[in-house]
């Protein structure tokens, strides 16, 4: 149960983008396409899950003092990993999110899962609090692109349009504040009404 | 890149690339310290200098030991660890010969070692191939645009405080609506001067 719990709790509870309001500059910069969303989702859980099980792995025998550094070069190491395979399989979808796959190494949800719970617990609750959260990320993530895409560009995925005159707007960069802005108030408003 | 003029790139950088509205980078200390002015102006600050500083940095880096040695993949964990412990440097530096500036920036280096434009202007420069004084320029420019765009962020922001805005919109989707209008706005620079 409790194992359930760490998992089920990224996903919703805690969710790292909508709750905890982590990880904010690949969320809105690359969901302009449910495709794009979807890579970087998947770029994203496959780094977190892989670095807060290494830390949670190594956890005895890193120092205490220098543990940050440490878990940035864990990072930057995977990240490294699934910058080359995306160039390598997929060049297409490397080329559209460009400088956002590097810049994995310092999304917030990353680091911050590594220092507040790969750290202290133990190997099998790490990877699923990393799945947890990953899943949390993607789902939110892969909803905006959706979002964004639907009325930008009135396709879903590059499927056949269905929506004609579309609003362009939604894929530039306002559409991606408006869009979490009104997702967050849904949100807030659906928790008020709980209470 | 020749062609391109200094003046072209400073002006990209500051106003139609808007580092925060058009990019979507460092966003996390954008939303999390523009609630008063002062503070802002700080974390402006802090990012100007850092930024220019540890951009010319990695363009020295990058050029004369990673492109020579053949060790490109190695510059995500080079790159972040090097604007890590430059951070730390130049609080030292600070504190010891320039200690009223030490004072004003203090709280703020810290944060900016998180902040995710810096590395992304260390990458970014890799990626467009600009020479050492282009990507001086280029930092500059990026970083007083995440001084303007701050600023008339707080600016709109303390005003919006004493607003009677419906309660589940209150705080970060609020934030996010005016963050989408001012990237509204910015789009409207594009092509000027034929950029």
């Amino acid at each position: 149960m409790a194992k359930l719990k760490s998992f089920t709790n990224g996903v919703l509870r805690e969710n790292p983008v909508l709750v905890l309001v982590l990880g904010l500059c690949p969320l809105l910069a690359v969901s302009n396409t449910a495709i794009n969303a979807l890579g970087m989702g998947i770029a994203t859980i496959f780094v977190l899950t892989l670095s807060s099980t290494v830390v949670s792995l190594c956890r005895k025998v890193i120092p205490e003092d220098i543990r940050i550094p440490i878990f940035v070069i864990i990072i930057s190491t995977f990240v490294t990993i699934a910058d080359y395979f995306m160039a390598a399989y997929f060049p297409p979808l490397h080329r559209s999110l460009g400088v956002f796959i590097p810049l994995i190494v310092v999304n917030c949800i990353i680091l911050a899962r590594a220092e507040a719970f790969a750290y202290r617990n133990s190997l099998i609750d790490s990877f699923l609090d990393a799945l947890g959260m990953g899943l949390g990320f993607i789902l939110v993530i892969v909803t905006i692109g959706i979002i964004r895409e639907v009325l930008g560009n009135g396709t879903i995925f590059g499927s056949s349009r269905f929506i004609f005159h579309p609003a362009l707007i939604m894929v530039f960069p306002p559409g991606a504040y408006l869009t979490i802005g009104f997702l967050m108030g849904i949100l807030n408003w659906w928790k008020n009404r709980r209470k | 890149m020749d062609e391109v003029s200094l003046f072209g790139i400073f002006i990209s950088a500051l106003l139609i690339n808007n580092i925060i509205l058009m990019r979507f980078l460092g966003l996390c200390s954008f939303f999390g310290v523009s609630r008063q002015m002062e503070v802002s102006l700080g974390m402006s600050m802090a990012v100007i200098f850092v930024m220019t500083i540890s951009s010319a940095v990695t363009w020295i880096l990058y050029h004369a030991f990673l492109l020579p040695l053949n060790v490109e993949f190695l510059k995500i964990s080079t790159f972040i660890l090097v604007i890590a412990s430059l951070v730390q440097l130049e609080e030292l530096f600070l504190k010891r010969h320039i200690p009223h500036l030490y004072r004003a920036l203090g709280i703020y280096l810290p944060l900016v070692t998180t902040n995710c434009a810096i590395l992304a202007v260390a990458f970014l420069h890799v990626d467009y191939n600009y020479a050492f004084i282009q990507t001086v320029i280029y930092a500059l420019g990026v970083s007083l645009g995440y001084t303007v765009a701050i600023m008339l962020f707080t600016g709109i922001r303390i005003r919006l405080e004493i607003a009677p805005i419906p309660e589940p919109l209150k705080g970060y989707p609020t934030a996010f609506f005016i963050a989408a209008l001012m990237s509204l706005a910015f789009l409207g620079f594009k092509g000027l001067f034929g950029l």
